[in-house]
């Protein structure tokens, strides 16, 4: 076989291959959850009830899809100049430490003043931490994908024995968390009363605001031209390797922000389980969103509403927690070979 | 204790070949893949699984054995999926393979809940034990280290031979080179580019579920969650190092382990006390990405390497 790219892809071709795979994502979790013994047609209605059903559904889905959307900002920023940032999780964790280094006490201003230095002092962290296998990657040609996912693992074990050391909170009862933000460190609510903190407001203006880089910038178009091929790009004068320093710095800040909006907006202190894994996660949400900065924030309130749907499915029906993960991973591989139908038919030889 | 002498004891010797062993068989399968032109991201996630199958295979009543054959055939089953979305498809290698180990670890721990849902700490199986070679097992110092290990650590040193061979002196590996480096080349010989790539990357991915079963059927006797935490991604960058070549590969794999044993054992001397253990479980991360920076300069890349092959373009 081979694949023939299709010049004018009817209406049919181009919504049929992923309405597909979305079926078939759900028809392959609930003949899941029937191993485990639920009721196979019951699991999709309970997983969107669970994600949307109420108030309290919809705000869990919104806080959860918050760090999801900085994370897979992070991701497609980097991914459109084929800058492969694995390493969003350790990203994360670095903008969590310098909001826990500098929130709990350490510069005792207002919030109006301390609020915007942790965003920047976060960022600025994030950028480092990818910065280092950026430098190497244009420096000595390291693979920057073994690099950052390295970098995970030892930037958590720096966090592990930051939180058993220095950061340790001596109220903590011995538990590796770091002392709590004090009040100004805090993001506020959107709305009194609703559990639903100022960083889904962030994470929102930083989708439009890296839109706006990506189209209306050079440095958004250099980034494009670099990763559509690197060496025509270089050929055209741009300087490639500065893009794809550049182009790490943004997305190491931006992943940097989803540790802080957790830190400063939902948890108020650092632990080590303060992301259950939204560094990769915000992987499956860019390539939901085909790297396009505005789908993210739709991928990642669907990946959040499956998150939460299948938590909430789980605890009803004693189906492992694992499902959602299941699902996740079968519609990315699923949606991937999707969109790639809707451009291109397979010929057989 | 000092270091020399950590180092010249045969149960530190013996320590570094068990443990390079598991990163031995999952190095030659991405080799495998690479080498044929696939980078296989999977191989995290196949190698939990490959973990979970060959011991929940051996808890279920089969021999160890067959609880190995087990253990490859879900690495294969992983493999085949990987293979047929980025060969013939030739999607993104990187979103495939890390969809693949998203996909095998999730589905593992899913697997592993469902089979045992009370129980708080998993049961354990009778492991391989160790076969003594006559007379070999008796060389002072290189005798405990490399004649008394394991039936699994002998096939991994006997495959290095085996995949070596297969690679240089035989048409299916220079096919399966060429493959990697210049598949047009390849097809232009009339030989199927999608069959050899999905084939090496099924087989290679076989590997790597035998490389996660050795942590659960001979390091260990049962099977934890995390328990393979970031040996995949160690592997990739050993196949880096070991410039795309078994021996070399087989070469930095116990180094590796050989850095890796001695940590546990620096640690429990004085002068570990002192140090955070943290220090301690980093090395072997910072040690891979140190290979990476001094090898990646001189190492050969397979020219076609994550380059997808469609038999219409030109």
């Amino acid at each position: 076989m081979r694949l023939e790219p299709i010049a004018n892809p009817s209406l049919a071709r181009s919504t049929l291959p992923p309405a597909l795979a979305i079926a078939a994502t759900v028809v392959i979790s609930s003949l899941l959850a029937m191993l485990a013994g639920a009721n196979p047609f019951g699991v999709l209605g309970l997983i969107l009830k669970g994600a949307a059903g109420s108030q309290f559904a919809v705000l869990e889905t919104l806080n959860r899809a918050t760090p999801l959307i900085f994370t897979g900002l992070a991701v497609a920023v980097a991914f459109r100049a084929r800058l492969w940032n694995i390493g969003a999780e350790a990203q994360l964790y670095a903008g969590a430490l310098l909001t826990v280094v500098l929130g709990t006490g350490a510069l005792p201003w207002s919030a109006g003043a301390l609020l915007p230095v942790l965003v920047l002092t976060s960022m600025l962290a994030g950028a480092v931490v990818l910065l280092v296998p950026a430098l190497l990657k244009v420096r000595f040609g390291v693979d920057e994908v073994v690099t950052t996912l390295l970098f995970n693992f030892i930037f958590l074990l720096f966090i592990s024995l930051l939180l058993e050391g220095p950061l340790k909170d001596p109220m903590g009862m011995g538990w590796p968390k770091s002392e709590r933000l004090i009040a100004e460190a805090r993001l506020p609510r959107i709305v009194e009363g609703l559990r639903l903190h100022w960083g889904f407001g962030l994470a929102l203006i930083a989708a439009g605001l890296v839109w706006i880089v990506e189209r209306r910038t050079t440095l958004g178009y250099e980034m494009r031209a670099v990763g559509l091929n690197r060496e025509a790009a270089r050929f055209a004068g741009i300087p490639v390797n500065m893009v794809l320093i550049k182009t790490a710095l943004l997305s190491g800040g931006l992943a940097a922000l989803a540790g802080f909006s957790e830190v400063a907006g939902l948890k108020g202190s650092l632990t080590l389980d303060l992301s259950p894994g939204f560094g990769y996660t915000g992987i499956i949400v860019a390539m939901l969103a085909l790297l396009n900065p505005l789908g993210v924030v739709a991928a990642a309130l669907f990946v959040a509403g499956i998150f939460v749907g299948a938590d909430s499915m789980s605890r009803a029906v004693g189906v492992p927690t694992y499902l959602a993960d299941i699902m996740l991973a079968t519609a990315l591989l699923l949606m991937v070979l999707a969109i790639l139908l809707t451009r291109f038919r397979v010929v057989r030889e | 204790m000092d270091i020399l002498d950590i180092l010249l004891s045969a149960s530190f010797w013996a320590a570094a070949i068990r443990i390079a062993s598991p990163l031995i068989f999952a190095t030659l399968g991405e080799l495998i893949c690479e080498r044929a032109g696939v980078l296989n991201l999977g191989i995290e996630g196949i190698m939990v699984a490959g973990a979970f199958a060959g011991w929940m295979a051996v808890y279920s009543g089969l021999g160890l054995w067959p609880g190995v054959a087990v253990a490859m055939v879900v690495g294969m089953g992983f493999g085949a999926v990987h293979s047929l979305l980025t060969v013939p498809f030739g999607l993104s290698q990187h979103v495939v393979g890390l969809g693949v180990t998203l996909l095998a670890t999730s589905s593992t721990y899913y697997a592993y809940r469902l089979a045992l849902p009370e129980v708080t700490s998993p049961p354990k199986i009778t492991a391989f034990q160790p076969w003594e070679i006559p007379v070999l097992s008796d060389i002072p110092l290189i005798g405990p280290a490399l004649f008394s290990q394991t039936p699994l650590t002998y096939l991994a040193f006997i495959l290095v031979a085996v995949v070596s061979l297969v690679l240089y002196r035989t048409p299916l590996g220079l096919a399966l080179r060429a493959a990697g480096e210049n598949p047009a080349a390849v097809a232009a010989q009339g030989l199927s580019v999608t069959g050899l790539r999905m084939g090496a990357v099924i087989v290679g991915s076989g590997l790597m579920a035998v490389g996660g079963a050795f942590l659960t059927m001979s390091a260990f006797d049962s099977f934890f969650f995390e328990m393979v935490n970031g040996r995949g991604w160690i592997c990739i960058a050993l196949v880096v190092f070991g410039a795309w070549k078994p021996g070399k590969a087989l070469l930095g794999a116990v180094l590796f382990a050989a850095f890796d044993a001695l940590q546990i054992r620096v640690q429990q001397t004085p002068l570990g006390a002192d140090i955070p253990y943290q220090i301690f479980l980093m090395t072997p991360y910072v040690l891979s990405i140190l290979a990476l920076i001094v090898m990646s300069r001189r190492a050969e890349v397979p020219a076609a390497l994550m380059v997808p092959f469609n038999k219409g373009e030109r």
